[in-house]
């Protein structure tokens, strides 16, 4: 394996905008007097707080725990107060407000007490690692957010053959992997051979784009004698993207609606190979990222080494960006990056890059033509889709079809919207037909379950019915009976005592009737209603 | 602070519609104008009564359909269609002939069915063979190359054949048209006159293909080789089917080099080069899949070489690409690409 490489369908070159953040260092951004903390910032369920207003944290200490299986942990970036707890606007695509911690930095940037892993890794059991990688909260960097020690449990079926490091930052403007590499290459090692052993993985591989001879350079260099391999890839947009960077590497396709551990390969981004060093190593939960601030609209584009927590107008100020001269703020990158409605919000950990677009740098404005079945969207296609098949379908609404033509396999990379001459907004209409199918199935379980429970409340009331019926046909004949009986001899004590009797049985039987039969059924349609989007997978951000 | 949402992606290539038919129009210059040379000026006058019928009629079908009339109006189909059809036309032809054909192409062909991008059939061939088949004698007029005529003709009779149908000194059109390359061949055929023979005695014939208008073909080549590299079009669809009229050519002249003409008189004569490059890579109304492309070209490049061969008509291009137009949707449907993760 790794004689040669691969080539995935389509992809395209978009103007590469890297060089404007790669002229400094990274440097440190200046202590924020404020810093929010999303309570949701990784794909999951939201970690639950562990602190009330007024307490006072360090630097480090866990403030939020994970709440179930795929969540992550939340530490406190610098030493201060908790000030308030409250609904504040996050990076998200909808701009909508969710759960926020806001601390008050003291500026004393008081650590908690640190707890590296003192036994040798290479000694420790995997499932121990992984521990440790959950409790520092650590998700994927390059974008996705997905908890890594997840993707580090392959489970007992999957043999992993190769653990791909991605540094390939193949979205245009973005740098931080690139400074990451160029500048702290001996860590991505030191997590490299972490992650290595917790996955059992029979090679590893930092996969770099070659449009980054520097990084190449320093980690070649840094890898040697450790049994890692540097591969140059040839420089593409999407090659950074999960299937496509697999695709490159062993040929292999992740079957559709599968995962890479089923093709033996895990990927982890070289950010979050960092953090696995240092929670291991150094015993540092994940408080701080590199996040690449860049654009016309600021006058120094840089990497800047910032606490999670920070507020972005705070690195924009440092960046020396006027709000007057942004027209656009992305997060992410200009091809699959979402527009920021307020600059208020924090550098979440999944905050890569910072764009400030000044006028007329990002979103041209389009004239929409109608599509000309030029087929460039499907020469484009990483996926070897048919993108125009999938706009019909998703513009007419017809889900069906457009799920026949694979709208789910569609990873949202955005290369047929880049190259579409009519300039329609594909990936807008897949993202619609994707979102109404959802809401769709959902809707859709919900009415079953109330046909179900109507269903059974009709068959329960018949089977009453039913029974009051015969009951009330037996009561008629003993009355008969008895008023044949009564002149004979029938104490009254005998009869009080039967009409009691046939009470009793009477409840007995109602209770059984009304139990027995549906109540456990119903019971378990209801578990199965929970609404299970089987179709929302980890994308890993390109 | 804040600002205003589209979703991604936030960059575009800036290819659009308007700078792919532009281009398609630079590729035709070199072409057009040797055709101005070799053929005379009439060209000139017809390829500007097509682009203005075109505009206009577009325009009303616009307003008709109460569309923006912008959008549609400079996104530039609209002149390819008609400089396309002034080049495949007789130069002299009457001013109604361009009229009537690219009405023909705009209104019914192109508009009816929903304006650009909805149009099942090449407009522009569309408009030809209806020509073709409806004005037979003022089609297959055309006007001898330059260097072939003992008696010569100005300007001034150019624009009184297309204006008034005869010259300016009254005489017939007829006393400087000649049969073309391909026409000559097929009646000559006819006649039970092998091919050699045909191409020797005649001066239609050049190099290898039609006097005169084997250049504008390698003209015309070469604007499409140039749309090749700027990747307006792809290669799939003009090598399939210059390929196929190559291997069938070629075939039936091993065999029989006395009835069937050579690949290069095929490849360089009529319609193929620019039906390969110009008018079967129409976007709209071609195979889309690269896989469906291949057969698409090749169906047009087999059935160009049928009509020719045993047809009525001596060249088959225009026809050949209407009947692939009509199986391009099927061909797409039975093409699609395996997609990533899927078995086949």
């Amino acid at each position: 394996m790794l004689d040669r490489l691969w080539k995935f369908n389509g992809g395209v070159h978009p103007p590469q905008n890297k060089s404007q953040s790669l002229t400094e260092a990274i440097v440190p951004a200046p202590l924020p007097e404020r810093l929010i903390l999303p309570l949701h910032q990784h794909i999951g369920a939201p970690a639950e707080t562990l602190v009330k207003v007024g307490d006072t944290v360090l630097k480090g200490q866990c403030i939020a725990k994970a709440s179930g299986y795929v969540s992550a942990a939340i530490h406190a970036p610098t030493s201060g107060k908790i000030v308030n707890i409250t609904e504040l606007p996050v990076p998200h695509p909808s701009g909508l407000s969710a759960p926020c911690l806001v601390l008050e930095s003291d500026g004393e940037e008081k650590w908690t007490e640190l707890q590296p892993h003192e036994d040798d890794y290479q000694e420790t059991d995997p499932s121990h690692l992984r521990n440790l990688i959950r409790e520092a909260g650590i998700v994927g960097l390059g974008g996705a957010g997905f908890p890594t020690f997840i993707k580090l449990n392959p489970g007992p079926n999957n043999v992993i053959d190769t653990l791909i490091l991605n540094g390939i930052e193949c979205e245009p403007y973005i740098t931080c992997d690139d400074m990451l590499m160029r500048n702290r290459p001996e860590e991505i090692i030191a997590g490299a051979k972490i992650l290595r052993h917790a996955l059992q993985a029979h090679e590893c591989v930092i996969a770099i784009e070659d449009n980054k001879p520097g990084a190449i350079e320093t980690l070649t260099e840094a890898a040697n004698g450790h049994d890692i391999k540097v591969v140059p890839i040839p420089t593409i947009y999407p090659a950074g993207s999960e299937k496509q960077l697999i695709q490159v590497i062993t040929g292999k396709e992740v079957p559709s609606n599968g995962l890479p551990v089923h093709v033996g390969v895990v990927l982890q981004n070289v950010g979050t190979t960092v953090a696995v060093h240092r929670a291991i190593n150094l015993g540092e939960p994940l408080i701080s990222r590199i996040v690449t601030i860049t654009g016309n609209g600021v006058n120094q584009g840089r990497n800047i080494e910032t606490l999670i927590g920070t507020p972005i107008h705070d690195l924009i100020r440092y960046c020396g960006g006027q709000h007057e001269e942004i027209e656009q703020l992305i997060m992410g990158g200009p091809m699959m990056g979402y527009l920021l409605y307020s600059d208020a919000v924090p550098v979440i950990k999944t905050t890569n890059c910072i764009i400030a677009g000044a006028a007329g740098e990002l979103n041209p404005r389009r004239e929409t033509l109608p599509c000309i079945r030029c087929g460039s969207c499907a020469q484009a296609c990483p996926i070897q889709l048919l993108p125009q098949q999938l706009y019909w379908y998703s513009r007419a609404k017809e889900f069906d079809k457009a799920q026949e033509y694979n709208l789910f396999d569609c990873i949202e990379c955005g290369c047929c919207d880049y190259v579409c001459p009519s300039q329609i907004p594909l990936v807008q209409y897949y993202r619609y037909a994707k979102g109404e199918i959802w809401t769709r199935e959902r809707e859709k379980k919900k009415a079953d379950i109330a046909r179900q429970r109507h269903e059974f409340r009709q068959q329960r009331q018949e089977r009453e019915k039913a029974e009051r019926a015969q009951r009330h046909k037996r009561k008629k004949a003993a009355l008969k009976d008895d008023a044949g009986n009564a002149p004979k001899n029938a104490p009254q004590q005998d009869q009080k005592k039967q009409a009691i009797l046939d009470a009793i049985e009477r409840v007995e039987k109602k209770k059984t009737a009304k139990a027995a039969p549906d109540e456990p059924k119903s019971a378990a349609n209801e578990n199965a209603a929970e609404p299970k989007d089987t179709n929302i997978k980890d994308q890993s951000n390109p | 602070m804040t600002w205003k949402a589209p979703s991604s992606p936030h960059i575009h290539s800036g290819i659009t519609v308007t700078k792919v038919m532009m281009r398609v129009l630079y590729a035709l210059i070199p072409a057009w104008l040797l055709y101005v040379l070799i053929m005379g000026p009439g060209i000139v006058i017809t390829t500007a009564i097509a682009v203005f019928t075109a505009l206009a009629a577009e325009a009303i079908m616009l307003l008709i359909r109460r569309r923006p009339l912008k959008p549609a109006l400079t996104d530039g189909s609209a002149i390819v269609t008609a400089v396309l059809l002034a080049m495949t036309i007789p130069s002299t032809a009457p001013w109604w002939i361009t009229c009537v054909g690219v009405v023909f192409a705009i209104v019914i062909v192109k508009q009816l069915y929903g304006g650009l991008g909805y149009n099942p059939f090449n407009p522009a061939m569309a408009g030809y063979v209806m020509l073709l088949i409806s004005f037979p004698r003022e089609m297959t007029q055309w006007v001898a190359p330059h260097g072939l005529l003992i008696e010569g003709y100005g300007l001034t009779d150019i624009v009184s054949s297309i204006f008034n149908e005869t010259m300016n000194d009254g005489r017939a059109l007829d006393a400087i048209t000649m049969a073309t390359p391909l026409d000559l061949m097929k009646t000559q055929l006819g006649l039970e006159q092998n091919v050699s023979t045909i191409m020797a005695s005649n001066n239609v014939y050049g190099f290898f293909a039609g006097y005169g208008w084997e250049w504008i073909n390698v003209a015309i080549l070469g604007g499409g080789l140039w749309l090749l590299r700027k990747r307006i079009i792809s290669w799939h669809i003009p090598v399939a089917m210059i390929g196929t009229i190559f291997l069938f050519s070629s075939i039936c002249y091993l065999i029989d080099s006395d009835q069937f003409a050579s690949p290069w008189f095929h490849i360089f004569s009529g319609g193929t080069i620019l039906g390969a490059f110009f008018i079967a890579t129409d976007p709209v109304t071609a195979a889309t899949s690269q896989k469906g492309k291949l057969i698409y070209g090749a169906g047009i490049g087999l059935l160009t070489c049928i009509i020719r061969y045993w047809g009525g008509y001596p060249d088959g291009v225009a026809f050949a690409v209407l009947l692939m137009n009509i199986v391009a949707p099927t061909i797409d449907y039975y093409t699609q690409p395996r997609v990533y993760g899927h078995k086949q």
